[in-house]
């Protein structure tokens, strides 16, 4: 017994030691790849948020001006909080819907196929694409009433959650019905039988079984709602924007990533590694949430 | 379905009103899209005032606002079209081949760098775009990666992180035995992993090939700061463009090219829904 299995791992490892021969073609092309598109431009992007530039070649260590700056940033910290409060928005929209939606075309219902194809299409189309196609929508109706989504903070922010919804709730969705589709039939037939309404199975059966579907999506609204770029440019790009009292111009419906992307790149982009600090912050912020995300799909795996 | 027969006829009545709601709500879902069909055969100045009439005598426009697009806005739309193909197939090429290598050289031989790389891949998933993009276009623009045909390298770096996560635990899933089997016949793991491992990654090949598809296609920051702009554009940053390039906007223009872009969107869709549904689906970690 003993030799025979010693006799395998030895096969295995000399078969291991074979494949390990040829590492540089099966892992060198990633490697290289990954080494250029990520892990330099990351270890590079850290080590200029300590740093005064305006190009990466004249870069000069300047402690954590960079942070202090970027919390000291006015827009910035708008940002942040516009940014939270249209996550918590679109959030609790986008699940409840999808949820809603989910939940009626897993009950047998004729046409559930051609409903779910619609649904889920918008996510195909383009952020950048879907803006401009909203912005004329909105502009559409707007105009009747002379003004504009890029005129009113308000329109620009419920504009995004209508564009966010419409493209996030059929993407939901099919994450829903696979969690609906997997509670156990036979519970739901025993709820039944011991006089349950509808509602009662809902919220006391169903719903507790699909909590891992409804934990995942809250998690994929938020960071997918913390990172937006391409929507918020294209529907308002920030307009319109305030003077404040100490001077500094705040874009009202600017979101976080592309407060970054402004500050690198706008008119006034002589604050780039005020810029580089406000990603690193915004880099721990995201990464935070979708660390936690990764744990808990980790933690459900093993547990199944 | 027998025993439930007592409850039929107020769950027939629900699963009705069920069916009306839903319908209408496919119906707000198409709007936008019918919108944009409206007003791409609509003139300029009609798509604000007239948004949600069809075009009439007065307010149509013909085919003209499909042939101003072409040219319209300093740069022809097709070759707009042309380096959005190149950089979405070669990148998508790129990824598939090369992570799904890498993936299992780490699955199979998980050495120490293997480990290293692979927490760096998960690691890359959660480091928003922001982050890295000043530092990752001026690394681009030294090794000329400015170009359709080198940005792939750029997405093979950038997109390596989900692609490897999948194919990983895809590998992991493989029972070894099979590939033992094949090195006992004599093959070497080259002849193994594309004879043998390769074929049976094809359902992940393509979730992942999905998801890199509608990535790329769709990525307008990545390329719009690492390509050179002047030279080469893709869809998104044609239609960005537009705007950015006139003081005044032409909308009847704008929506036909719209238009033209969700075309081959829909197709692609329609053709592949049972594929993209599921991919999408799969890579639903990456958040």
């Amino acid at each position: 017994m003993s030799s025979a299995k010693a006799k395998k791992i030895t096969a295995t490892s000399s078969r291991v030691r074979s494949i390990r021969r040829w590492g540089l073609l099966f892992l060198g092309p990633v490697t290289a790849a990954f080494t250029i598109g990520f892990i330099w431009p990351f270890i590079q992007g850290i080590y200029l948020s300590f740093c005064q530039f305006r190009l990466t070649s004249d870069a000069k260590f300047i402690g954590l001006g960079n942070y202090a700056a970027a919390f000291a940033d006015e827009s910035f910290r708008y940002s942040f909080w516009y940014t939270a409060a249209f996550a918590v928005v679109s959030l609790v929209l986008i699940n409840v819907l999808a949820f809603a939606v989910a939940y009626a075309l897993t009950q047998n219902l004729k046409g559930s196929n051609i409903f779910r194809t619609v649904f889920f299409a918008p996510n195909l189309i383009g952020g950048i694409v879907l803006g401009y196609i909203w912005s004329m929508i909105f502009d559409g109706i707007l105009s009747r009433y002379g003004t504009s989504v890029i005129l009113e903070t308000k329109y620009g922010f419920w504009g995004l959650v209508i564009l966010m919804c419409w493209q996030q709730v059929g993407y939901m969705m099919i994450i829903y019905i696979a969690g609906l589709q997997a509670v156990p039939e036979d519970m739901l037939e025993a709820a039944k039988i011991d006089g349950a309404s509808k509602s009662q199975t809902l919220f006391k059966v169903t719903i507790p079984n699909v909590m891992p579907s409804i934990t995942i999506c809250m998690f994929l609204t938020l960071t997918n709602s913390f990172k937006l770029f391409d929507q918020n440019l294209a529907l308002t790009g920030g307009l319109p924007f305030k003077q404040l009292a100490n001077g500094e111009t705040v874009h009202t419906t600017e979101m976080l990533a592309l407060n970054i992307y402004n500050t690198f790149y706008g008119t006034a982009s002589v604050a780039r590694g005020t810029a580089q600090a406000k990603a690193v912050i915004f880099f721990v912020l995201v990464a935070i949430m979708g660390l936690a995300q990764l744990a808990y799909t980790r933690k459900r795996e093993v547990q199944q | 379905m027998a025993s439930k027969q007592e409850t039929l006829t107020s769950e027939r009545r629900h699963k009705t009103i069920a069916s009306v709601v839903l319908s209408i709500i496919c119906i707000i879902y198409v709007m936008p899209i019918v919108t944009v069909v409206i007003n791409s055969f609509k003139k300029n100045t009609f798509v604000k005032t007239d948004t949600f009439a069809l075009p009439n005598a007065e307010t149509a426009a013909g085919w003209a606002n499909f042939i101003k697009g072409m040219t319209f806005g300093n740069y022809p739309f097709m070759a707009s079209v042309a380096n959005s193909v190149i950089i979405t197939v070669i990148s998508t090429f790129l990824i598939l081949f090369f992570c799904s290598m890498a993936a299992w050289y780490i699955a199979r031989v998980n050495s120490k760098f293997c480990k290293v790389i692979y927490y760096l891949c998960i690691f890359s998933m959660v480091v928003p775009f922001q982050m890295v993009m000043f530092t990752l276009s001026k690394t681009a623009d030294v090794l000329k990666l400015n170009t359709p045909f080198t940005i792939p390298i750029v997405y093979l770096g950038f997109g390596a992180g989900l692609a490897i996560f999948m194919f990983v635990g895809f590998v992991k899933s493989i029972p070894i035995e099979i590939e033992e089997a094949a090195s006992i016949d004599g093959c070497g793991p080259v002849r193994t992993f594309f004879r043998v491992v390769l074929p049976m990654l094809k359902p992940t090949l393509i979730s992942v090939g999905i998801l890199e598809v509608m990535w790329v296609w769709n990525d307008y920051l990545l390329p719009y700061l690492v390509l050179d702009i002047n030279k080469y554009r893709t869809i998104p940053i044609h239609i960005q463009y537009l705007k950015g390039s006139y003081g005044t906007v032409d909308l009847g223009a704008t929506m036909a090219l719209i238009l033209l872009s969700i075309i081959p969107v829909i197709v692609f869709y329609l053709a592949l829904q049972k594929y993209i549904i599921k991919g999408v689906a799969a890579g639903a970690v990456k958040g």
